[in-house]
């Protein structure tokens, strides 16, 4: 289970509205390699994870995720919360403020609603790790444009925190890959892949036209 | 506008600043330790840090209210929902001598 804390991991304070900011900020709340698609990436595979370390690696970073859709939730919500209509209109924001107004939806920066497509949870331990390590790699690459469209160090601050936090989880979970790997080498046994009957029963000649029989 | 609302008090960001720095070390180091458990040096620090941050959490509590749904007790009446809330400007303060 989960227990909320009354307070931010990083503090966010924006004094001026900038409603294009929080266009774009958004993103990192519900995009493709937003904190939410990060969040639950690793609390799903986690179930499936193999090795002690790689599930506490996964439990713990999802769950770090979450206080990072905090921090961004309160950054869009704190670049729109006074901007005035037509600063809304200006920012092209006009049709977001149309569905939701200035409440927080997960979307990307293009407008597309949160998806579950944005995620994998494979059952392959060693599937799953590398997708975590690009997801980390992708955010932090998110942050680092994001850094590049902002100018006010009251939005750029908190952002180059969470950019930094993406370059630990990249690492983390590269150990983890590798005590995984190491794991899975020491069981000198592999995955078993369920293939065709046939495959397993080379005496059986296959017959012509078989898959014809109703 | 955010000036008509009351900030919160400098001694309440300045423990909640102190708050919030050590539990961010134990974060980090919780992680590494999740890679690195035989690491002897770094699960001190993280028992130090996580010692340190209970105290300086209790004492926030007893001034301030309670940090934790449904873990911390609550004066009357219930203290749990008094503003501000972390997403509120106004629970929030700038990192002293972070600036860019």
């Amino acid at each position: 289970m989960w227990i909320y804390e009354k307070k931010l991991e990083y503090p966010v304070k924006i004094k001026k509205p900038n409603p294009k900011m929080a266009k774009y900020i958004i993103t990192q709340y519900g995009g493709p390699d937003g904190e939410l698609a990060a969040s639950l990436r690793y609390l799903s595979q986690r179930f499936s994870m193999v090795t002690p370390q790689a599930k506490a690696v996964l439990n713990d970073i999802g769950t770090e995720e979450l206080a990072h859709l905090e921090i961004v939730g309160t950054m869009v919500r704190q670049l729109i919360e006074n901007a005035s209509i037509d600063e809304i209109k200006a920012a092209d924001l006009g049709s977001y403020y149309a569905d939701h107004d200035k409440a927080i939806y997960p979307l990307s920066a293009s407008g597309v609603p949160f998806t579950a497509a944005y995620i994998q949870s494979k059952g392959d331990p060693i599937t799953d790790l590398h997708e975590n390590m690009a997801a980390e790699e992708k955010a932090r690459s998110t942050y680092e444009w994001l850094i590049n469209l902002a100018d006010d160090p009251d939005v750029i601050d908190p952002l180059r925190f969470l950019r930094e936090r993406e370059i630990v989880h990249f690492q983390r979970f590269g150990e983890a890959l590798r005590i995984v790997q190491e794991y899975l080498d020491s069981q000198k046994c592999f995955p078993v892949v369920k293939t065709p009957d046939m495959m397993h029963m080379p005496h059986m000649p296959i017959k012509a036209g078989a898959n014809n029989k109703k | 506008m955010y000036s008509n609302k009351p900030s919160m008090h400098p001694d309440r960001q300045d423990i909640l600043n102190k708050l919030m720095a050590l539990d961010f070390v134990a974060v980090d180091l919780q992680l590494y330790l999740d890679t690195h458990p035989y690491d002897r040096n770094a699960l001190m620090n993280y028992n130090s840090v996580v010692c340190q941050a209970q105290m300086l959490r209790q004492a926030y509590e007893n001034m301030y209210g309670p940090l934790f749904s449904f873990r911390s007790a609550s004066r009357y009446p219930w203290q749990w929902i008094n503003e501000p809330w972390p997403w509120q400007y106004q629970f929030n303060f700038r990192i002293p001598g972070e600036e860019l």
